[in-house]
């Protein structure tokens, strides 16, 4: 009995000692030659590897900063300028600051907002919904709400509001990897510059229908009545096909775009509480708009 | 019993009005006539708003080849060239026409006699019917005039045309094939000469004993054209099925009908290239079947390009209380509509109400791997690899897996006991296959 | 009227759906189950009920208490995982363990995969190998048919034909000698034998498969494809040596086969996905059937080959492909 146990210990530890022989001469033979950095730069990423870069996971994009000639068109959103400056100190170049972006979601066609006109029964996919037709409301434009832009998001930072049926980005959490952004069968959801202490102003709205078709199926619509680019003294603002933009870099933030607006579709977000005035602000305060939390706080 | 051989389904008939005379749908008082009716580039728009028309002048020229001209359906003021909803459920531009009266473009033969001797020679046919706005009637709506101008080095010795109708609640092609007989042989004939074809064959299932008697007499009369039944069984109307059942030749994948030797053509086509080459009338109108369990007159009509489908939900005894789904063409490939206001165009072979209990989908459940999908594809292909794999946004692997090759039948949908929307992520892969292609193109 | 409800094509569905399928694979299983009833009497009506109760309850509880999801008792793939577990166990097995058996294959075998659709191995035969590889004594020792209706644990034991055919093989009997001992194939074919408790009855287990071809729930290349397989295989090994191995009707007759191949091969979920694979998973279940049963230490090969074969199903999906519309076989 102790002989077969014997027995048994030696030529097993025997074959493992072969074994672990043969692997060392194979791994010696065909080891792969990388450059050493690559592990750093990967170590120095975020490894969210949620494409963001444009690469498919951050050891490509690894691989692709060493391989680079300079910093340009390479850049980690969710790292954003501080690992992009130890990446680039890795590889001894210069690093190129981004201004940093937040996703932002230009819809506030909220269920109360935006009567539904049909019953959708599909798959549960904006991308299948949206390939068939313009939704189960009148706007052709508007959010779908089936969360194809909550699905790709590697940082949580995305979620589908149930009483509105619209999609809310969390902005501590958003890195602007784009994943939403490419999501969205609408391109209802654009990056836009991070201002400081995540204040923001935008249109809340893509619906380029004229003014009347478009209030007819969304009382928060933007109408392209141009009253916002008459007040804006910085030339941010722009018409175009009855729709109003507002450029994120010649915006500074001055507010006096948001009370204007008929519609209350320019949403300004992060600000104090505007102080009361004389001016008669009332009467832009229509139906629809109790559904936006954000906004009436600011209006008080 | 000819049919196809891999995979098909049997849906319930439900041909409610087979044999229900075709009917001529009053003018409405405005019509809306989309640009956008056929497959290809969207054609230029020539007239201008408030411009005075008559029924059969062209309001729009094709552009590009794979294109098509579209004629106004009625007399009367352009009041605006806009963006309508039409069946694709978005937005797009349509002439709109307030109707004052019916005066017909001079030229126009609209007598009900029947024209046989054709006089012109094929080149001519290819020509005109590209200037008579003829498409594809079956609801493709592939413009013929490109079918009829063969790729260079092919040669067709078959022209096939599709009087299936396997699609459940229509009979559009099926009272056309009872009372325009003579008018669809000729049209054949006329496609037989400009295709340089010595044979047609008419495939029609056999639940329509009737038009098939009435076109095996009435073919006696025309040299080269067999009317063959076929067993009933769905997609028997799909191009590549119809092929394979008739001249049992498989069109390869990605290929298309004349790699094999074929072209295939609706019956509802035929009827229009008999009205456009023999009657110089452009394609303004045509057969719809307006149907619905709970529908109280439903039926046949002759209906103008543009009319909006509640003009003959009108007609039809008016929208019945409990209807839940109206769905452009019939349940299996049929589009649902967001809208009764969307114009009739072309393609639109019916309408189809469904009552209310009939219009959800199920509870969709886990796949229990049953493989009926897999039994039923007409293509062989797997559609609950290929939902899986377009769930997960992984399309190139559907591609790989034949995704392209789908003729969106629905039959594995309409198959899959667990409810499982298959067809609709297999529409998305396409899609996305698509965008792909284009981008590796470029 | 309300709301149009818009929705992708096809508007139109089959009134098939799972409860419906599973149903009727309980409905094909019933002549084998009044067979068993007759044959065994209480002792089959005992070990069947207990397995359906216990694999219902065992998935009603898994599925409300720790996956905290709907119970989906009612869709009846529960109750056919316990009658085809109870089928393949002896009709006079204690309850205890054919609760246990229906533990693991709702626990284990289904359950800790995702429930129906995810499990890779048939449920109810990881249930049987498991008591098998587990309780060889008893689940080795089948009551004799008939003379023990009334009987139910203390029923006198028998064995198998494929036990007897074994043991006289060890034994360097010539096949004459064993077939003495061993019941006419008309008991067989009826069955008057002694075994598991569903598994004796070719005629009934043939009728289940006639049922489910008509209902469309299976297709016949499963089944088939396994019968031919063991027919050619065995004819093989018999015309070579008469004196050594029994004819092919033995082998289609005797034992697991007719179960295993008509009810278990072909479970949905764990078979392959389209024709050209099922044929490619008989032909390999029949060729592992027979290995096991003339070369192997078990009298019995079924089971495991399917289990095996099972676990070989992914494979089959991936690289076995259906013919695709316009392949074309000529030019490859």
């Amino acid at each position: 009995m102790n002989q077969v146990i014997l027995y048994t210990i030696i030529s097993l530890s025997a074959t493992g000692v072969a074994a672990a022989i043969i692997l060392f001469l194979i791994a010696q033979r065909f080891r792969v030659i990388e450059d050493p950095r690559i592990d750093d730069v990967e170590d120095a990423l975020p490894s969210a590897n949620c494409g963001g870069c444009g690469y498919a996971g951050c050891r490509n994009f690894a691989e692709a900063c060493v391989k680079a000639e300079n910093m340009s068109g390479l850049f980690c959103p969710p790292g954003g300028n501080d690992t992009m400056a130890n990446v680039a100190g890795i590889l001894g170049m210069e690093a190129l600051e981004q201004d940093p972006e937040v996703a932002v979601v230009r819809c506030s066609g909220s269920f109360a907002c935006r009567p539904r006109t049909n019953q959708y029964d599909g798959a549960t996919s904006c991308a299948v919904a949206s390939s068939l037709y313009a939704g189960d409301t009148g706007c052709q434009w508007g959010c779908l709400g089936h969360g194809d832009c909550v699905r790709p998001c590697e940082f949580d930072a995305i979620h589908m509001n149930p009483e509105t049926g619209l999609p809310e980005v969390v902005d501590e959490k958003c890195t602007a990897c784009n994943a939403c952004v490419e999501a969205c069968p609408k391109d209802i959801i654009e990056l836009r510059k991070r201002a400081k202490r995540d204040r923001k102003i935008f249109v809340s709205c893509i619906n380029e229908d004229k003014g009347g078709i478009a209030k007819k199926s969304c009382s928060v619509a933007c109408i392209g009545c141009g009253k916002c680019e008459k007040v804006c003294p910085h030339d941010a603002i722009t018409i175009e096909n009855f729709l109003a933009y507002i450029d994120p870099v010649k915006c500074k933030l001055c507010r006096k775009c948001p009370p204007v607006c008929p519609t209350n579709s320019i949403h300004e977000i992060g600000f104090p509480p505007r102080k009361p005035k004389p001016e008669p602000v009332a009467k832009t305060l229509e139906a629809g708009e109790s559904d936006e939390p954000t906004k009436k706080e600011d209006k008080k | 019993m000819r049919t196809f051989r891999l995979g098909g389904i049997h849906p319930p008939d439900n041909k409610i009005t087979a044999g229900s005379s075709i009917r001529e749908l009053p003018v409405p008082e405005q019509v809306s006539i989309p640009i956008f009716q056929h497959i290809g580039a969207p054609p230029k728009i020539l007239v201008e708003r408030g411009a005075e028309i008559k029924v059969g002048e062209p309001i729009a020229s094709s552009e590009g080849f794979i294109s098509a001209f579209i004629h106004s359906s009625v007399s009367g003021k352009v009041i605006k060239i806009d963006k309508v909803t039409d069946i694709s459920g978005y937005k797009r531009m349509a002439v709109v026409v307030k109707v004052d009266g019916d005066s017909w473009q001079d030229g126009i033969d609209r007598s009900p006699e029947l024209k046989k001797e054709i006089k012109i020679e094929p080149q001519e046919i290819i020509q005109k019917v590209l200037q008579m706005g003829i498409v594809g009637m079956g609801g493709a709506t592939f413009p013929t005039h490109v079918k009829l101008s063969l790729p260079r080095g092919k040669e067709a010795d078959y022209l096939l045309v599709n009087g299936a109708e396997c699609e459940p609640y229509l009979t559009s092609d099926h009272i056309l094939m009872v009372e325009r007989t003579n008018e669809i042989l000729c049209g054949i004939s006329i496609m037989m000469k400009a295709l340089n074809v010595e044979k047609a064959i008419i495939g029609i299932e056999n639940n329509k004993p009737d038009a098939i008697a009435r076109l095996t007499e009435c073919a006696r009369d025309f040299k080269g054209i067999e009317v063959a039944g076929m067993k009933v069984k769905y997609p028997q109307g799909g191009e590549k099925q119809l092929i394979k059942t008739l001249i049992d030749r498989e069109v390869p994948s990605g290929g298309l009908p004349i790699d094999v030797g074929a072209v295939v053509f609706n019956v509802g086509t035929m009827f229009a290239v008999y009205e456009a080459i023999q009657k110089n009338k452009p394609l303004i109108e045509r057969v719809v079947t307006i149907t619905g369990k709970d529908m109280k007159d439903p039926g046949n009509f002759m209906v103008r390009i543009g009319t909006p489908v509640s003009s003959l939900v009108e007609a039809a005894g008016g929208l019945p209380e409990s209807t839940g789904k109206v769905i452009s063409g019939g349940p299996m490939m049929g589009k649902a509509l967001n809208s009764l206001d969307v114009p009739i165009i072309k393609g639109t072979s019916g309408v189809t109400l469904l009552p209310e209990a009939e219009s959800s989908r199920k509870e969709i459940q886990n796949c229990i791997r049953c493989s009926k999908c897999v039994t039923v594809c007409p293509m062989g292909l797997e559609p609950y690899l290929l939902m899986a794999l377009g769930e997960r946004e992984m399309f190139e692997r559907m591609e790989d897996d034949k995704a392209m090759d789908c003729i969106e039948c629905g039959s594995c949908s309409y198959i899959c006991p667990s409810n499982r929307p298959l067809l609709d992520y297999i529409r998305l892969g396409k899609v996305e296959i698509n965008k792909l292609r284009r981008a590796r193109k470029n | 009227m309300g709301f149009v409800t818009v929705s992708p094509s096809p508007h139109e569905h089959t009134q098939g759906s799972v409860p419906k399928l599973m149903y009727g694979v309980l409905i094909a299983l019933l002549p084998a189950f009044l067979v068993s009833l007759y044959v065994f009497g209480i002792g089959a009506l005992i070990i069947t009920l207990t397995a359906m109760v216990s694999c219902l309850a065992f998935e009603y509880l898994i599925q409300k208490y720790l996956l905290k999801v709907t119970p989906s008792i009612s869709d009846g793939s529960a109750l056919i995982t316990g009658i085809l577990l109870a089928f393949c166990l002896p009709a006079n097995l204690p309850i205890w363990l054919v609760i246990l058996g229906s533990f693991v294959a709702i626990a284990v075998g289904k359950m800790s995969f995702g429930g129906l659709g995810n499990n890779p191995f048939n449920p109810a035969l990881v249930g049987r190998v498991f008591l098998f590889i587990s309780f060889p004594v008893q689940l080795t020792s089948w009551p004799e048919p008939i003379v023990n209706r009334l009987s139910y644990l203390d029923a006198s034991t028998g064995a198998t034909a494929l036990a007897t055919m074994k043991e006289g093989m060890k034994n360097s009997e010539s096949i004459p000698e064993i077939m003495a001992g061993i019941p006419a194939y008309t008991d067989m074919f009826l069955g008057k034998i002694s075994g598991s408790a569903g598994e004796i009855a070719a005629i009934a287990l043939l009728l289940g498969l006639v049922y489910m071809l008509i209902r469309k729930i299976i297709t016949w290349h499963i089944p088939v494809s396994i019968f031919l397989t063991v027919t050619l295989f065995t004819g093989i090994l018999w015309l070579a040596n008469p004196a050594k191995n029994p004819d092919p009707l033995f082998h289609l007759l005797s034992g697991g086969l007719m179960l295993g191949a008509i009810f278990m091969a072909t479970d949905y979920v764990t078979s392959p996905m389209n024709t050209r694979g099922m044929l490619v998973y008989g032909v390999m279940i029949g060729i592992i059937t027979v290995v096991i049963r003339v070369f192997g230490s078990y009298p019995e090969g079924v089971q495991f080959a399917i289990l095996i074969m099972n676990a070989i199903t992914p494979l089959i999906n991936k690289y076995v492909k259906p013919r695709r519309f316009g392949e074309r076989l000529e030019d490859g």
